[in-house]
């Protein structure tokens, strides 16, 4: 009976191995766990499960085989998981639905027909499909849905796409106090590091010291070396505002990771796209700015560049001088991200969209093709993989 | 013969700790402790001590700790010391072997709790250098060309934060249990057994705060059993009355002394936006 409950245990995918099995029979021979259902419930759970994550799989299995219910299997793996369903209710749109949206028109037909409906327009309104308002399909307003939407008066963006922001607001400096599953990420970012010895000598070295001090006839002679240091230099790129709010838990706690990993880490902050400048406290962001060039010259070429942003916005902000909704870029974020990248041969951009979805922003896609394919998801998985991919050159 | 552990007059242990701990003493096998922080884990050790009346050894992992450093460290720096000196003792190896937790444990006269705290902070490579040492219980002295073996294999209680995954094959060889947060009646249990004289309805209302404050979405370091147990001290030492604690106007008042349950600047901040949001609405 109970190698059959072994065996439902292995195949609900909990990993059990016979030495696990053995030590739980061991334990019922020594009466460790007593006549009830309840202790020999315990001690199972105890001997053969080494992780909480399985623990609510092993209670169906329990379950399932001690009722003698027939179709565990199915309800095991049958149900539809609660995640995959809060993220559906999330979507609220299917793709096609998104897909039937037509982008009206094109860029300047956009702009004057703001111009004008914003002189028309004299009173609130909701839905619709013409008029500046909320939860309608107008691409003027806000809540609603448009890929070429310009977004007016709402405070967190929906759709990740806006032109321009006409609501002023300030942006949340990313905080790197956030203890919590930094751990995970400053893991993932160490194959990044680089020990160098340099600079003053403040070690002692055991082996060279034995070594000199035998070659001496057994008169110490004391050896020092530098300490070891983490060599890699890296710049940060930090989108912030806007479309990225909803990922700004993810981005603090990469944020946090770098700076303990790496001591020579620059940060910068950016919104939507590179463009000319940058700035590094968000607070002072319209009166301290960094001119892209500027860094270019103060940063040699063996820096690292990490870019994260979600790169959902308009394609115009790419692709079109005057695209970025800051304010009039002489130059398209393209050109700027091009020179970025011959400046800096190691760089990968991180985002923080799921990677399932990228193919249904033409903006990310764009980014894509910019960085060299040097785009990876901002999870553990991808950013191992963006780590790699850092070390080794774009070209 | 067997060994019973059924809790102590300071530790509340539930049916299926209970079990944990009682298999993986009879069976003798580490006993991996995991759980949200805050919640007992490296007390257990101190507990299971105290109750089966045992000596506690306790090895705190660091993210610099080597598995080594357990068994034992060759002094090199000592001995060279010792033969510019002209030291006698320098001719004997032994002298310059310092003894680690584990080989302390091994030597102990009477069968040992061993605690490995924390074994999720040091590296990757940590558990797997022990595996050897765990399974039977010896090891071996190089310099000294000398076998190491347990006197009594130690009662052993690992600890994790859950920060690193452990290797599968240092988990074949532990039993594992996950401390749970407390519900509602074992939290009473234990705060009755730490403040043994605290009134009933007081206890009650700031049970009800605690467990309230657990579900403000968002917070970033939930408050947790020790969190509880600090907190009640100091409204006991403030005397603050009861009527403070009552929530006839529920989230919309901050409780005293909030600063013992909320540990993140930022947790702060949140909560009492919520607060001030709720006491708008409600008006």
């Amino acid at each position: 009976m109970l190698v059959e409950f072994f065996h439902k245990l292995r195949n609900a995918r909990i990993p059990v191995s016979v030495t696990e099995y053995l030590a739980m029979l061991e334990g019922l021979q020594l009466h460790v766990a007593g006549c009830s259902a309840e202790e020999f419930y315990y001690l199972s759970r105890v001997t053969l499960v080494k992780d909480e994550k399985y623990f609510d799989r092993f209670d169906k299995v329990f379950s399932a085989h001690f009722e003698g219910l027939e179709e565990w299997f199915e309800q095991l793996f049958g149900d539809i998981p609660e995640e995959w369903l809060a993220k559906q209710a999330e979507l609220l749109l299917s793709d096609e639905e998104k897909r039937k949206i037509k982008t009206s028109g094109g860029w300047e037909a956009l702009m004057k027909t703001l111009r004008d409906r914003l002189q028309e327009q004299t009173d609130r309104h909701q839905g619709g499909s013409k008029w500046i308002g909320t939860a309608g399909t107008s691409p003027y307003g806000a809540y609603g849905f448009n890929p070429e939407g310009v977004r007016i008066g709402q405070d967190r963006s929906r759709n990740h796409r806006a032109v321009k922001v006409w609501d002023r607001r300030e942006y949340r400096n990313l905080d790197d106090n956030v203890s919590l599953g930094t751990r995970n990420l400053k893991l993932a970012l160490r194959p990044l590091r680089r020990f160098a010895r340099q600079g003053a000598l403040e070690e002692l070295d055991l082996d060279d010291t034995i070594r000199a001090t035998a070659r001496n006839a057994g008169l110490l002679d004391i050896k020092m070396i530098p300490q070891r240091h983490n060599a890699v230099k890296v710049l940060l790129f930090l989108d912030v505002g806007g479309s990225m709010d909803i990922h700004v838990r993810t981005c603090e706690e990469l944020f946090s990771a770098a700076r303990s990993e790496f001591k020579h880490l620059e940060y910068f902050y950016f919104h939507n796209f590179l463009y000319d400048f940058v700035w590094r406290d968000n607070l002072r962001r319209r009166s301290e700015q960094i001119t892209l060039m500027e860094i270019i010259n103060t940063y040699g070429r063996d820096h690292k560049v990490i870019i994260v942003g979600d790169a959902s916005m308009s394609p115009y902000e790419i692709s079109m001088p005057g695209g970025g909704i800051e304010y009039w870029n002489e130059e398209a974020g393209a050109v700027w991200a091009s020179r970025l990248l011959a400046a800096y041969p190691y760089a990968v951009w991180l985002n923080p969209v799921a990677e399932s979805s990228w193919r249904y922003t033409q903006s990310i896609q764009m980014t894509q093709a910019l960085m060299k394919d040097r785009m990876f998801p901002l999870t553990l998985k991808g950013l191992e993989d963006g780590i790699n991919a850092l070390k080794q050159s774009v070209n | 013969m067997k060994t019973r552990f059924a809790g102590t007059d300071t530790y509340v242990a539930t049916d299926d700790l209970m079990m944990a701990v009682n298999a993986a003493v009879n069976l003798a096998r580490p006993l991996l402790v995991k759980g949200e922080p805050g919640t007992g884990k490296t007390q257990l050790a101190e507990e299971i001590a105290k109750a089966l009346d045992r000596p506690l050894i306790c090895w705190h992992i660091k993210s610099t700790s080597k598995a080594q450093q357990g068994l034992y460290e060759y002094d090199a720096v000592a001995r060279l010391r010792d033969s510019q000196l002209g030291d006698e003792r320098v001719h004997d190896i032994a002298n310059y072997i310092v003894k680690g937790k584990l080989w302390e444990a091994f030597d102990s006269e009477l069968q040992p709790v061993l605690l490995i705290d924390e074994i999720d902070k040091a590296d990757i490579e940590f558990p797997n250098d022990l595996l050897l040492e765990l399974d039977r219980m010896e090891f071996f002295v190089y310099e000294t060309q000398r076998r190491v073996v347990a006197k009594h294999r130690p009662i052993m209680v690992i600890t994790s934060n859950n920060e690193k995954e452990l290797p599968d094959a240092f988990l074949r060889r532990c039993f594992f249990h996950y401390i749970r947060f407390p519900d509602k009646a074992t939290m009473e249990r234990i705060v009755d057994v730490h403040f043994p004289g605290l009134k009933k309805r007081l206890l009650r209302d700031a049970l009800e705060v605690f467990f309230d404050l657990r579900e403000v979405p968002g917070l970033k370091k939930k408050p947790s059993t020790s969190e509880l147990l600090d907190w009640i001290k100091l409204l006991l030492a403030e005397d603050i009355p009861r009527e403070a604690l009552r929530s006839d106007a529920p989230r919309t008042a901050i409780p005293p002394l909030h600063g013992a349950l909320l540990k993140n600047e930022q947790d702060v901040h949140l909560f009492e936006r919520l607060i001030f949001m709720n006491r708008r609405d409600a008006r």
